[in-house]
């Protein structure tokens, strides 16, 4: 009874803040009769996502396939290089800040340089997604990758496991929690980096994706165009986000204590 | 060393003493002595307790009995043989630890066959063993449960069933209830003893209990701290299996006194170093 009652609000409370808020805007602009070239009514916006569907639906196609791409290959790379950092403390400690350092260094910095190297467009976008989403991965492999209970690692040793055993049977599953934990944020950050990075490159005709359709809008002050698009990065956000906190209840839903606890 | 059979060898098992501490000491990296020379021979189907007040080295002894830990100086033989002997028949060594060490993404019976899926023993007869033990330690019909959904005393018994699962003849255990309530605890010792007597095992115990040391040896190892040493020997006279009973009678009082008292003596011998 009271499991379900929390399971509604948690649910219901959100929908009705944001139901008010349109609202609230939607009469906002009505009374003071704001123009539409500066604050649109929240109607008008789904006009326009209606009327522009074609042109908005192909810039959202691309903006996903940066996303997903980028997104897929920081997972790769940064399992892959967080694999090679517990090889060996000596790996770890010479390779690790030039990581923070791709990591502190603002992406619109180097975009520039990494469109004139790349020659193809989507490319340069998928490199600087990419390098954006890479670092959440890497270091929360890593941090997982060495946080196995010491009592598992003598027991594993007691019992004689080979190092591709401890490895299957301990380190992965150690390091699952933080995994998931860092495909949450990097999946966050390759939204942000193909964004991004598509409003530094500013390219435009068929791989518009929905930074120039934003870019575009502004110029030809077009908001509610602005919005619509704008609404749909929003939305691919929000969607990308629960895609993987589903992941994470799937993978650790019977044992982690982040995923059980809402049921105690 | 002469070459004798297989057969040989583990009927010799059960002859041989199952650990023999010579002179070993340790030493760590930062210079602390953590035990002097200690001399220890343990014999099969004993009950020994390391019993001490905390840095008296008794977890270190444990540890290096264990192999998790060399010895900075002297040597441990196993059965008369080097470490890498144990293992085989007749000469199987496992260790509880102070916490349950059970992996939280497994179900209990996974948990528990862990040492026989790391062997790479047949899965049937495998699943066949981690029942039996599951049935020994009580956890029947928990199987399929995870070690979060347990109690703190029911995660011991799931550690301690792993640990039966491999047919251990030295069974180590490092504080392994410390962490429990009373209740459970003495709960646990009464099926600990009683495994110990039925399946023949010999097991080093290492406490901070007086009465658990008492309730449960057939020999107490008093250690005393700065530096880490055996202070005393004490062997408690009481026929086995014991029971609750024993607890309430002049003779477990006449123990537990003399227990605390040389505990006692340890703690000023300690301080005195200081």
């Amino acid at each position: 009874m009271n499991k379900n009652r929390d399971a509604v609000m948690k649910w219901v409370a959100p929908l009705l803040v944001g139901v008010v808020v349109l609202v609230v805007w939607h009469a906002l602009v009505k009374a003071f009769d704001i123009p539409k070239y500066l604050v649109p009514s929240p109607a008008m916006v789904v006009d326009t996502l209606i009327s522009d569907w074609g042109l908005l639906y192909s810039s959202l196609m691309i903006t996903l396939k940066i996303t997903f791409g980028a997104f897929f290959l920081a997972v790769i790379l940064g399992t892959v290089v967080a694999f090679l950092f517990v090889q060996s403390r000596w790996i770890e400690v010479s390779f690790f800040p030039y990581a923070v350092l791709l990591q502190v260094t603002p992406i619109v910095a180097i975009a520039p340089l990494i469109i004139i190297w790349v020659k193809d467009p989507t490319a340069a976008l998928l490199v600087c997604a990419t390098i954006v989403a890479l670092f959440p991965i890497i270091s929360n492999t890593t941090l997982g990758l060495r946080s196995v209970n010491p009592g598992l690692v003598n027991l594993f040793r007691m019992n004689k496991a080979s190092r591709w055993q401890t490895l299957i049977r301990l380190r992965i599953p150690s390091a699952a929690p933080y995994f998931f934990g860092g495909l949450r944020i990097s999946s966050g950050l390759a939204l942000i980096g193909a964004v991004v990075a598509e409003f530094v490159a500013g390219t435009g005709g068929t791989s518009a994706g929905l930074a120039y359709q934003i870019l575009q809008a502004g110029f030809q002050l077009n908001i509610p165009r602005l919005f619509a698009a704008l609404g749909l990065i929003t939305v691919t956000g929000v969607l990308l986000f629960l895609l993987m906190v589903w992941l994470s209840k799937l993978a650790l839903g019977g044992w982690h204590e982040s995923e059980v606890a809402q049921e105690s | 060393m002469t070459p004798v059979s297989d057969a040989m060898q583990t009927d010799s098992a059960n002859t041989v003493p199952v650990v023999e501490v010579l002179s070993a000491d340790k030493v760590f990296a930062n210079g602390t002595r953590a035990l002097s020379p200690i001399n220890l021979t343990i014999q099969p189907g004993e009950f020994i307790t390391l019993l001490g007040p905390s840095g008296c080295g008794k977890s270190t002894l444990l540890k290096m009995i264990a192999n998790l830990l060399e010895p900075s100086d002297g040597r441990l033989l196993w059965w008369r043989q080097n470490y890498d002997q144990v293992g085989s028949p007749g000469r199987k060594l496992v260790m509880v630890f102070q916490d349950a060490t059970l992996m939280p993404w497994s179900r209990v019976q996974n948990n528990v066959r862990l040492p026989l899926d790391l062997a790479g023993d047949d899965r049937t007869q495998a699943d066949a063993k981690v029942a039996a033990a599951l049935e020994l330690v009580g956890l029947k019909g928990f199987e399929n449960h995870y070690p979060r959904q347990l109690s703190g005393g029911m995660q011991m018994r799931a550690s301690i069933a792993r640990s039966l699962v491999t047919e251990p003849n030295l069974l180590l255990m490092d504080e392994p209830f410390g962490a429990l309530d009373e209740i459970t605890r003495n709960k646990l010792d009464a099926d600990i003893i009683q495994l110990w007597w039925r399946k023949k095992l010999t097991v080093i115990f290492v406490t901070h209990s007086i009465y658990e040391a008492v309730f449960l040896s057939t020999r107490v190892i008093v250690m005393a701290a700065r530096p880490g040493r055996v202070l005393k020997e004490v062997l408690i006279d009481e026929p086995h299996p014991r029971t609750d009973a024993f607890r309430v009678t002049q003779k477990f009082a006449a123990y537990a006194k003399e227990l605390s008292e040389l505990l006692a003596q340890a703690s000023v011998s300690g301080a005195s170093d200081l």
